[in-house]
Protein backbone atom coordinates (compact mmCIF):
# COMPACT_ATOMS: atom_id res chain seq x y z
CA UNK A 1 0.00 0.00 0.00
CA UNK A 2 1.54 3.27 -1.11
CA UNK A 3 0.44 6.17 1.09
CA UNK A 4 1.93 9.26 2.65
CA UNK A 5 0.78 11.74 5.27
CA UNK A 6 3.09 14.65 4.51
CA UNK A 7 5.65 15.90 2.02
CA UNK A 8 8.54 14.38 3.94
CA UNK A 9 7.03 10.90 3.57
CA UNK A 10 6.26 11.60 -0.09
CA UNK A 11 9.88 12.55 -0.74
CA UNK A 12 11.06 9.42 1.06
CA UNK A 13 8.83 7.27 -1.17
CA UNK A 14 10.18 9.05 -4.26
CA UNK A 15 13.80 8.54 -3.31
CA UNK A 16 13.31 4.89 -2.23
CA UNK A 17 11.89 3.89 -5.58
CA UNK A 18 13.60 6.50 -7.72
CA UNK A 19 10.09 7.61 -8.66
CA UNK A 20 8.42 10.83 -9.65
CA UNK A 21 5.77 12.39 -7.41
CA UNK A 22 3.14 11.71 -10.09
CA UNK A 23 4.02 8.01 -10.12
CA UNK A 24 3.71 7.73 -6.33
CA UNK A 25 0.35 9.52 -6.42
CA UNK A 26 -0.95 7.26 -9.20
CA UNK A 27 0.06 4.17 -7.24
CA UNK A 28 -1.57 5.56 -4.09
CA UNK A 29 -4.82 6.10 -5.98
CA UNK A 30 -4.76 2.53 -7.32
CA UNK A 31 -3.97 1.03 -3.90
CA UNK A 32 -6.35 3.03 -1.71
CA UNK A 33 -9.05 3.71 -4.29
CA UNK A 34 -8.99 0.07 -5.43
CA UNK A 35 -8.90 0.96 -9.13
CA UNK A 36 -6.61 -0.11 -11.96
CA UNK A 37 -3.96 2.24 -13.36
CA UNK A 38 -5.98 2.38 -16.57
CA UNK A 39 -9.14 3.47 -14.72
CA UNK A 40 -7.31 6.12 -12.71
CA UNK A 41 -5.58 7.57 -15.76
CA UNK A 42 -8.79 7.42 -17.81
CA UNK A 43 -10.65 9.39 -15.17
CA UNK A 44 -7.85 11.97 -15.06
CA UNK A 45 -7.89 12.24 -18.86
CA UNK A 46 -11.61 13.08 -18.61
CA UNK A 47 -10.82 15.84 -16.10
CA UNK A 48 -8.15 17.16 -18.49
CA UNK A 49 -10.68 17.25 -21.33
CA UNK A 50 -13.18 19.28 -19.26
CA UNK A 51 -10.36 21.61 -18.16
CA UNK A 52 -9.25 22.20 -21.75
CA UNK A 53 -12.78 22.91 -22.89
CA UNK A 54 -13.34 25.43 -20.09
CA UNK A 55 -9.96 27.08 -20.79
CA UNK A 56 -10.43 27.42 -24.54
CA UNK A 57 -14.14 28.09 -25.16
CA UNK A 58 -14.30 31.66 -23.76
CA UNK A 59 -11.29 32.77 -25.85
CA UNK A 60 -13.57 32.65 -28.90
CA UNK A 61 -16.98 32.79 -27.25
CA UNK A 62 -17.13 35.09 -24.23
CA UNK A 63 -19.64 34.13 -21.55
CA UNK A 64 -21.32 36.51 -19.13
CA UNK A 65 -21.36 35.52 -15.48
CA UNK A 66 -24.53 34.91 -13.48
CA UNK A 67 -23.64 37.77 -11.13
CA UNK A 68 -22.75 40.08 -14.01
CA UNK A 69 -19.34 41.21 -12.71
CA UNK A 70 -17.17 39.38 -15.25
CA UNK A 71 -17.29 38.08 -18.81
CA UNK A 72 -15.10 38.54 -21.88
CA UNK A 73 -11.74 39.02 -20.11
CA UNK A 74 -10.16 35.88 -21.59
CA UNK A 75 -11.10 36.96 -25.11
CA UNK A 76 -9.47 40.36 -24.58
CA UNK A 77 -6.26 38.75 -23.34
CA UNK A 78 -6.21 36.35 -26.27
CA UNK A 79 -6.71 39.15 -28.78
CA UNK A 80 -3.97 41.22 -27.14
CA UNK A 81 -1.60 38.28 -27.22
CA UNK A 82 -2.41 37.20 -30.77
CA UNK A 83 -1.60 40.72 -31.97
CA UNK A 84 1.89 40.25 -30.57
CA UNK A 85 1.37 42.81 -27.82
CA UNK A 86 1.73 40.56 -24.77
CA UNK A 87 4.38 41.77 -22.36
CA UNK A 88 4.17 38.50 -20.40
CA UNK A 89 5.61 36.23 -23.08
CA UNK A 90 4.13 33.04 -24.50
CA UNK A 91 3.70 30.81 -21.42
CA UNK A 92 2.47 33.42 -18.96
CA UNK A 93 0.39 35.21 -21.60
CA UNK A 94 -1.46 32.04 -22.53
CA UNK A 95 -1.60 30.82 -18.96
CA UNK A 96 -3.41 33.86 -17.62
CA UNK A 97 -5.86 33.89 -20.55
CA UNK A 98 -6.74 30.24 -19.87
CA UNK A 99 -7.02 30.79 -16.14
CA UNK A 100 -9.39 33.72 -16.54
CA UNK A 101 -11.37 31.76 -19.15
CA UNK A 102 -12.03 28.92 -16.69
CA UNK A 103 -13.35 31.40 -14.14
CA UNK A 104 -15.67 32.86 -16.79
CA UNK A 105 -17.13 29.41 -17.44
CA UNK A 106 -17.39 28.75 -13.72
CA UNK A 107 -19.18 32.02 -12.98
CA UNK A 108 -21.72 31.31 -15.70
CA UNK A 109 -22.63 27.98 -14.02
CA UNK A 110 -20.82 26.02 -16.71
CA UNK A 111 -18.96 22.75 -16.10
CA UNK A 112 -15.42 22.96 -14.72
CA UNK A 113 -13.08 20.77 -12.67
CA UNK A 114 -12.41 22.05 -9.15
CA UNK A 115 -8.63 22.16 -8.65
CA UNK A 116 -8.70 22.17 -5.67
CA UNK A 117 -11.77 24.44 -5.57
CA UNK A 118 -13.96 26.06 -8.20
CA UNK A 119 -12.87 29.59 -7.31
CA UNK A 120 -9.26 28.57 -7.99
CA UNK A 121 -10.02 26.22 -10.88
CA UNK A 122 -8.20 28.26 -13.54
CA UNK A 123 -4.65 28.04 -12.23
CA UNK A 124 -3.70 24.38 -12.69
CA UNK A 125 -5.14 24.08 -16.23
CA UNK A 126 -3.95 27.61 -17.08
CA UNK A 127 -0.29 27.00 -16.43
CA UNK A 128 -0.15 23.35 -17.49
CA UNK A 129 -1.99 23.84 -20.80
CA UNK A 130 0.20 26.85 -21.62
CA UNK A 131 3.31 24.74 -20.95
CA UNK A 132 1.95 21.94 -23.14
CA UNK A 133 1.49 24.31 -26.07
CA UNK A 134 4.96 25.75 -25.70
CA UNK A 135 6.82 22.48 -25.08
CA UNK A 136 4.51 19.97 -26.82
CA UNK A 137 4.01 17.61 -23.88
CA UNK A 138 2.01 14.45 -24.61
CA UNK A 139 -1.42 13.82 -23.11
CA UNK A 140 0.16 11.13 -20.88
CA UNK A 141 2.60 13.68 -19.50
CA UNK A 142 -0.29 16.07 -18.87
CA UNK A 143 -2.26 13.39 -17.02
CA UNK A 144 0.84 12.71 -14.91
CA UNK A 145 1.16 16.42 -14.20
CA UNK A 146 -2.41 16.46 -12.89
CA UNK A 147 -1.63 13.54 -10.56
CA UNK A 148 1.36 15.51 -9.33
CA UNK A 149 -0.81 18.59 -8.76
CA UNK A 150 -3.26 16.32 -6.96
CA UNK A 151 -0.54 15.09 -4.59
CA UNK A 152 0.16 18.63 -3.38
CA UNK A 153 -3.52 19.49 -3.14
CA UNK A 154 -4.17 16.29 -1.19
CA UNK A 155 -1.59 17.30 1.41
CA UNK A 156 -3.22 20.73 1.73
CA UNK A 157 -6.64 19.14 2.12
CA UNK A 158 -5.37 16.59 4.64
CA UNK A 159 -3.09 18.75 6.77
CA UNK A 160 -4.55 22.24 6.34
CA UNK A 161 -7.57 23.49 4.42
CA UNK A 162 -8.56 24.44 0.89
CA UNK A 163 -11.72 26.33 1.91
CA UNK A 164 -11.71 30.11 1.56
CA UNK A 165 -14.28 30.27 4.35
CA UNK A 166 -11.78 28.59 6.69
CA UNK A 167 -8.37 29.82 5.52
CA UNK A 168 -8.91 32.70 3.09
CA UNK A 169 -7.84 32.97 -0.55
CA UNK A 170 -4.32 31.75 0.30
CA UNK A 171 -5.94 28.34 0.94
CA UNK A 172 -7.67 28.32 -2.46
CA UNK A 173 -5.65 30.30 -4.99
CA UNK A 174 -2.48 29.78 -2.93
CA UNK A 175 -2.86 26.00 -2.84
CA UNK A 176 -3.92 25.85 -6.51
CA UNK A 177 -0.80 27.79 -7.49
CA UNK A 178 1.34 25.53 -5.29
CA UNK A 179 -0.15 22.52 -7.11
CA UNK A 180 0.55 24.08 -10.51
CA UNK A 181 4.09 25.07 -9.55
CA UNK A 182 5.02 21.57 -8.38
CA UNK A 183 3.52 19.94 -11.47
CA UNK A 184 5.30 22.42 -13.75
CA UNK A 185 8.65 21.55 -12.15
CA UNK A 186 8.12 17.84 -12.81
CA UNK A 187 6.98 18.51 -16.40
CA UNK A 188 10.15 20.52 -17.01
CA UNK A 189 12.31 17.70 -15.68
CA UNK A 190 12.89 18.86 -12.10
CA UNK A 191 13.41 16.57 -9.10
CA UNK A 192 10.68 15.85 -6.51
CA UNK A 193 12.43 18.03 -3.94
CA UNK A 194 12.43 20.94 -6.39
CA UNK A 195 8.69 20.46 -6.97
CA UNK A 196 7.98 20.73 -3.27
CA UNK A 197 10.29 23.71 -2.91
CA UNK A 198 8.32 25.42 -5.67
CA UNK A 199 5.04 24.60 -3.93
CA UNK A 200 6.38 25.96 -0.64
CA UNK A 201 7.52 29.15 -2.38
CA UNK A 202 4.03 29.82 -3.67
CA UNK A 203 2.48 29.39 -0.23
CA UNK A 204 5.08 31.83 1.11
CA UNK A 205 4.47 34.40 -1.60
CA UNK A 206 0.69 34.26 -1.29
CA UNK A 207 0.63 33.97 2.51
CA UNK A 208 -2.18 35.88 4.18
CA UNK A 209 -4.25 36.55 1.07
CA UNK A 210 -7.83 37.14 2.14
CA UNK A 211 -11.06 35.87 0.57
CA UNK A 212 -13.21 38.94 -0.14
CA UNK A 213 -15.47 38.30 -3.11
CA UNK A 214 -17.41 41.36 -4.24
CA UNK A 215 -21.10 40.76 -3.67
CA UNK A 216 -20.23 37.29 -2.36
CA UNK A 217 -19.79 36.12 -5.94
CA UNK A 218 -16.98 33.86 -7.18
CA UNK A 219 -16.13 36.42 -9.85
CA UNK A 220 -14.23 39.48 -8.72
CA UNK A 221 -11.41 39.64 -7.57
CA UNK A 222 -11.34 35.81 -7.91
CA UNK A 223 -10.77 35.87 -11.66
CA UNK A 224 -7.86 38.34 -11.38
CA UNK A 225 -6.36 36.24 -8.62
CA UNK A 226 -6.41 33.15 -10.81
CA UNK A 227 -4.20 35.04 -13.25
CA UNK A 228 -1.98 36.08 -10.32
CA UNK A 229 -1.86 32.45 -9.20
CA UNK A 230 -0.49 31.37 -12.59
CA UNK A 231 2.21 34.06 -12.37
CA UNK A 232 3.13 33.04 -8.82
CA UNK A 233 3.32 29.39 -9.83
CA UNK A 234 5.52 30.16 -12.82
CA UNK A 235 7.88 32.30 -10.74
CA UNK A 236 8.17 29.64 -8.02
CA UNK A 237 8.83 26.90 -10.59
CA UNK A 238 11.52 29.02 -12.20
CA UNK A 239 13.24 29.60 -8.85
CA UNK A 240 13.21 25.88 -8.07
CA UNK A 241 14.39 24.82 -11.54
CA UNK A 242 17.28 27.27 -11.38
CA UNK A 243 18.51 25.45 -8.27
CA UNK A 244 17.41 27.92 -5.59
CA UNK A 245 16.65 25.98 -2.39
CA UNK A 246 14.06 27.06 0.14
CA UNK A 247 14.76 27.43 3.85
CA UNK A 248 11.25 26.43 4.90
CA UNK A 249 10.06 23.03 3.68
CA UNK A 250 6.57 22.48 2.22
CA UNK A 251 5.11 20.78 5.32
CA UNK A 252 6.08 23.74 7.49
CA UNK A 253 4.83 26.27 4.93
CA UNK A 254 1.52 24.42 4.72
CA UNK A 255 1.11 24.51 8.50
CA UNK A 256 2.10 28.20 8.50
CA UNK A 257 -0.53 28.92 5.87
CA UNK A 258 -3.13 27.08 8.00
CA UNK A 259 -2.18 28.91 11.20
CA UNK A 260 -2.33 32.27 9.43
CA UNK A 261 -5.64 31.29 7.83
CA UNK A 262 -7.24 30.56 11.19
CA UNK A 263 -6.23 34.04 12.36
CA UNK A 264 -7.79 35.80 9.38
CA UNK A 265 -10.90 37.55 10.71
CA UNK A 266 -14.36 36.24 9.84
CA UNK A 267 -15.03 39.31 7.65
CA UNK A 268 -12.17 38.28 5.36
CA UNK A 269 -13.08 34.63 4.93
CA UNK A 270 -15.64 34.42 2.13
CA UNK A 271 -18.34 36.36 3.95
CA UNK A 272 -18.24 39.39 1.60
CA UNK A 273 -17.99 41.69 4.64
CA UNK A 274 -14.45 43.01 4.20
CA UNK A 275 -11.57 43.62 1.80
CA UNK A 276 -12.49 44.33 -1.82
CA UNK A 277 -16.10 43.46 -1.04
CA UNK A 278 -16.30 46.33 1.46
CA UNK A 279 -14.61 48.96 -0.73
CA UNK A 280 -17.00 51.71 -1.88
CA UNK A 281 -17.04 50.44 -5.48
CA UNK A 282 -17.25 46.81 -4.40
CA UNK A 283 -20.01 47.54 -1.93
CA UNK A 284 -22.36 48.67 -4.66
CA UNK A 285 -23.00 44.92 -4.82
CA UNK A 286 -23.40 44.47 -1.03
CA UNK A 287 -26.52 42.70 0.12
CA UNK B 1 -9.90 9.65 8.69
CA UNK B 2 -11.39 8.56 5.40
CA UNK B 3 -9.34 8.27 2.21
CA UNK B 4 -8.82 11.50 0.26
CA UNK B 5 -8.71 10.55 -3.41
CA UNK B 6 -6.78 12.50 -6.03
CA UNK B 7 -10.20 13.14 -7.56
CA UNK B 8 -11.30 14.95 -4.42
CA UNK B 9 -8.51 17.39 -5.27
CA UNK B 10 -8.68 17.39 -9.09
CA UNK B 11 -12.45 17.36 -8.89
CA UNK B 12 -15.30 17.25 -8.50
CA UNK B 13 -16.29 17.82 -12.10
CA UNK B 14 -18.98 20.33 -11.37
CA UNK B 15 -21.29 23.13 -12.34
CA UNK B 16 -19.86 26.39 -10.95
CA UNK B 17 -19.31 28.72 -9.34
CA UNK B 18 -18.15 27.36 -5.95
CA UNK B 19 -16.89 23.94 -4.88
CA UNK B 20 -17.96 24.52 -1.29
CA UNK B 21 -21.07 26.65 -1.90
CA UNK B 22 -22.37 25.04 -5.10
CA UNK B 23 -20.96 21.50 -5.51
CA UNK B 24 -20.70 20.87 -1.74
CA UNK B 25 -24.24 22.14 -1.19
CA UNK B 26 -25.51 19.91 -4.01
CA UNK B 27 -23.68 16.91 -2.53
CA UNK B 28 -25.12 17.44 0.98
CA UNK B 29 -28.69 17.62 -0.35
CA UNK B 30 -28.05 14.68 -2.68
CA UNK B 31 -26.99 12.58 0.31
CA UNK B 32 -29.88 13.84 2.45
CA UNK B 33 -32.53 12.78 -0.08
CA UNK B 34 -31.13 9.26 -0.09
CA UNK B 35 -32.03 9.00 3.59
CA UNK B 36 -35.66 9.95 3.10
CA UNK B 37 -38.07 7.12 2.43
CA UNK B 38 -40.85 7.71 -0.06
CA UNK B 39 -41.28 10.70 -2.36
CA UNK B 40 -40.17 14.18 -1.32
CA UNK B 41 -43.02 16.67 -1.13
CA UNK B 42 -41.65 19.58 0.87
CA UNK B 43 -38.21 20.81 1.81
CA UNK B 44 -36.88 23.64 3.94
CA UNK B 45 -33.24 24.71 3.95
CA UNK B 46 -31.78 26.76 6.80
CA UNK B 47 -28.41 28.29 5.97
CA UNK B 48 -25.73 29.32 8.47
CA UNK B 49 -22.49 31.30 8.39
CA UNK B 50 -20.99 31.97 5.00
CA UNK B 51 -23.79 29.96 3.38
CA UNK B 52 -26.32 32.40 4.86
CA UNK B 53 -24.34 35.45 3.76
CA UNK B 54 -23.54 34.49 0.17
CA UNK B 55 -25.90 31.78 -1.00
CA UNK B 56 -27.56 33.78 -3.79
CA UNK B 57 -24.39 34.65 -5.69
CA UNK B 58 -23.01 31.14 -5.38
CA UNK B 59 -26.14 29.41 -6.63
CA UNK B 60 -26.19 27.54 -3.28
CA UNK B 61 -29.99 27.61 -3.34
CA UNK B 62 -30.22 26.15 -6.85
CA UNK B 63 -27.56 23.56 -5.98
CA UNK B 64 -29.33 22.47 -2.77
CA UNK B 65 -32.62 22.15 -4.60
CA UNK B 66 -30.94 20.26 -7.46
CA UNK B 67 -29.24 17.92 -5.01
CA UNK B 68 -32.47 17.21 -3.15
CA UNK B 69 -33.98 16.18 -6.51
CA UNK B 70 -31.08 13.75 -6.99
CA UNK B 71 -28.91 15.78 -9.39
CA UNK B 72 -25.16 15.18 -9.33
CA UNK B 73 -22.67 18.06 -9.00
CA UNK B 74 -21.92 18.18 -12.75
CA UNK B 75 -25.56 18.11 -13.86
CA UNK B 76 -26.28 21.29 -15.86
CA UNK B 77 -29.95 21.05 -14.81
CA UNK B 78 -28.82 22.66 -11.52
CA UNK B 79 -29.11 26.03 -13.30
CA UNK B 80 -32.84 25.42 -13.74
CA UNK B 81 -33.63 23.68 -10.47
CA UNK B 82 -36.25 26.22 -9.32
CA UNK B 83 -38.27 25.62 -12.49
CA UNK B 84 -37.79 21.84 -12.31
CA UNK B 85 -38.86 21.70 -8.65
CA UNK B 86 -41.94 23.72 -9.59
CA UNK B 87 -42.80 21.26 -12.35
CA UNK B 88 -42.37 18.35 -9.94
CA UNK B 89 -44.63 20.00 -7.40
CA UNK B 90 -41.97 20.15 -4.69
CA UNK B 91 -42.55 22.92 -2.14
CA UNK B 92 -39.31 24.56 -1.11
CA UNK B 93 -38.10 27.45 0.96
CA UNK B 94 -34.83 28.93 2.14
CA UNK B 95 -34.22 30.46 5.57
CA UNK B 96 -31.07 31.99 7.03
CA UNK B 97 -29.82 31.79 10.59
CA UNK B 98 -27.09 34.30 11.35
CA UNK B 99 -27.55 34.17 15.13
CA UNK B 100 -25.96 30.77 15.76
CA UNK B 101 -22.28 31.20 15.00
CA UNK B 102 -20.82 28.16 16.78
CA UNK B 103 -21.34 26.03 13.68
CA UNK B 104 -19.01 25.27 10.76
CA UNK B 105 -19.04 28.33 8.42
CA UNK B 106 -20.75 26.35 5.64
CA UNK B 107 -23.62 24.62 7.39
CA UNK B 108 -27.14 23.81 6.22
CA UNK B 109 -30.09 22.20 7.97
CA UNK B 110 -32.41 20.35 5.61
CA UNK B 111 -35.92 19.46 6.76
CA UNK B 112 -37.66 17.09 4.38
CA UNK B 113 -41.26 15.92 4.37
CA UNK B 114 -42.38 12.98 2.24
CA UNK B 115 -45.82 12.30 0.72
CA UNK B 116 -46.97 10.44 3.86
CA UNK B 117 -46.07 13.47 5.97
CA UNK B 118 -43.04 11.84 7.58
CA UNK B 119 -40.42 14.41 8.52
CA UNK B 120 -36.69 14.05 8.58
CA UNK B 121 -34.00 16.60 9.27
CA UNK B 122 -30.34 16.47 8.40
CA UNK B 123 -27.50 18.89 9.11
CA UNK B 124 -24.64 18.97 6.62
CA UNK B 125 -21.32 20.78 6.46
CA UNK B 126 -19.43 21.68 3.29
CA UNK B 127 -15.76 21.33 4.13
CA UNK B 128 -14.20 22.85 1.01
CA UNK B 129 -13.26 21.48 -2.39
CA UNK B 130 -16.60 19.68 -2.60
CA UNK B 131 -15.98 17.53 0.47
CA UNK B 132 -18.96 17.26 2.82
CA UNK B 133 -20.21 15.50 5.92
CA UNK B 134 -23.53 14.96 7.64
CA UNK B 135 -23.21 15.88 11.32
CA UNK B 136 -26.77 15.56 12.60
CA UNK B 137 -29.76 13.39 11.79
CA UNK B 138 -33.05 14.25 13.52
CA UNK B 139 -31.30 16.13 16.36
CA UNK B 140 -28.76 13.37 17.02
CA UNK B 141 -25.09 14.19 16.42
CA UNK B 142 -23.59 11.79 13.91
CA UNK B 143 -20.72 11.75 11.48
CA UNK B 144 -21.27 10.45 8.01
CA UNK B 145 -19.69 11.31 4.64
CA UNK B 146 -21.51 9.19 2.06
CA UNK B 147 -18.16 8.01 0.67
CA UNK B 148 -19.04 4.40 1.47
CA UNK B 149 -22.16 2.31 1.13
CA UNK B 150 -23.94 2.72 4.42
CA UNK B 151 -26.84 1.54 6.50
CA UNK B 152 -28.23 3.97 9.05
CA UNK B 153 -30.24 2.34 11.81
CA UNK B 154 -32.52 4.12 14.26
CA UNK B 155 -32.96 2.04 17.38
CA UNK B 156 -33.80 2.09 21.07
CA UNK B 157 -30.70 2.20 23.28
CA UNK B 158 -30.99 -1.39 24.57
CA UNK B 159 -28.55 -4.28 25.08
CA UNK B 160 -28.10 -6.68 22.18
CA UNK B 161 -29.03 -4.34 19.33
CA UNK B 162 -25.47 -3.90 18.09
CA UNK B 163 -24.95 -7.68 18.28
CA UNK B 164 -28.09 -8.21 16.21
CA UNK B 165 -26.82 -5.75 13.58
CA UNK B 166 -23.37 -7.30 13.26
CA UNK B 167 -24.88 -10.80 13.12
CA UNK B 168 -27.29 -9.81 10.34
CA UNK B 169 -24.47 -8.22 8.37
CA UNK B 170 -22.10 -11.14 8.85
CA UNK B 171 -24.86 -13.59 7.78
CA UNK B 172 -24.96 -11.73 4.48
CA UNK B 173 -21.19 -11.63 4.09
CA UNK B 174 -20.95 -7.85 4.47
CA UNK B 175 -17.48 -6.63 5.43
CA UNK B 176 -17.80 -3.69 7.83
CA UNK B 177 -15.40 -0.83 7.12
CA UNK B 178 -16.64 1.47 9.91
CA UNK B 179 -19.35 1.14 12.54
CA UNK B 180 -20.38 3.89 14.93
CA UNK B 181 -23.08 4.31 17.57
CA UNK B 182 -24.67 7.59 18.59
CA UNK B 183 -27.45 8.18 21.12
CA UNK B 184 -29.69 10.98 22.30
CA UNK B 185 -29.44 9.89 25.94
CA UNK B 186 -29.26 6.66 27.94
CA UNK B 187 -32.11 4.28 27.16
CA UNK B 188 -33.55 6.61 24.50
CA UNK B 189 -33.27 6.79 20.74
CA UNK B 190 -29.90 5.77 19.27
CA UNK B 191 -28.35 5.62 15.82
CA UNK B 192 -25.96 3.11 14.33
CA UNK B 193 -24.10 3.91 11.13
CA UNK B 194 -22.37 1.01 9.42
CA UNK B 195 -20.22 1.69 6.36
CA UNK B 196 -18.98 -0.89 3.88
CA UNK B 197 -16.82 -0.88 0.74
CA UNK B 198 -19.28 -3.13 -1.05
CA UNK B 199 -22.86 -2.46 -2.03
CA UNK B 200 -25.23 -3.62 0.73
CA UNK B 201 -27.95 -6.19 -0.06
CA UNK B 202 -31.25 -4.33 -0.47
CA UNK B 203 -33.19 -6.86 1.63
CA UNK B 204 -30.93 -6.48 4.66
CA UNK B 205 -33.51 -3.95 5.87
CA UNK B 206 -36.10 -6.64 6.65
CA UNK B 207 -33.62 -8.78 8.50
CA UNK B 208 -32.46 -5.86 10.64
CA UNK B 209 -36.04 -4.87 11.47
CA UNK B 210 -36.65 -8.31 13.03
CA UNK B 211 -35.22 -6.94 16.26
CA UNK B 212 -38.09 -5.10 18.04
CA UNK B 213 -35.73 -2.36 19.27
CA UNK B 214 -34.85 -1.36 15.71
CA UNK B 215 -37.31 1.22 14.45
CA UNK B 216 -36.04 2.32 11.12
CA UNK B 217 -33.38 1.32 8.62
CA UNK B 218 -32.04 3.54 5.83
CA UNK B 219 -29.82 2.19 3.11
CA UNK B 220 -27.58 4.85 1.58
CA UNK B 221 -25.74 3.25 -1.33
CA UNK B 222 -22.86 5.02 -2.98
CA UNK B 223 -24.24 4.71 -6.50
Amino acid sequence: MVDFKNAEELLALCSQGGQKISAVMKQRECDLGEVTMEQACGRMQKALTIMRQAAETPLETPVKSVGGLIGGEAGKLELHRSMGESICGAVLGRGIAYAMAVLEVNASMGVIVAAPTAGSAGIVPGLLLALQEEYHFSEEQMVDALFHAGAIGYLAMRNATVAGAVGGCQAEVGVAAAMAAGAAVELMGGEPRQSLDAAATVLMNMLGLVCDPVGGLVEYPCQNRNAAGVANALIAAELALSGIRQLIPFDEMLDTMYQVGKRIPYELRETALGGCAASPSGCRFCH
Amino acid sequence: MSFISVFDVIGPNMVGPSSSHTAGACAIAHLAQKMLSGVLREVEFTLYGSFAKTYGGHGTDRALLGGIMGFDTDDVRIRDSFEIAGERGILYRFLTNEKDTDVHPNTVDIRMVNEEGTQMSVRGESLGGGKIRIVRINQVQVEFTGEYNAVIIIQKDRPGVAAHITRALSDRGVNIAFMRLFRESKGEKAYTIVESDDRLPEDITGQLLENPNIREVMLVQKQ
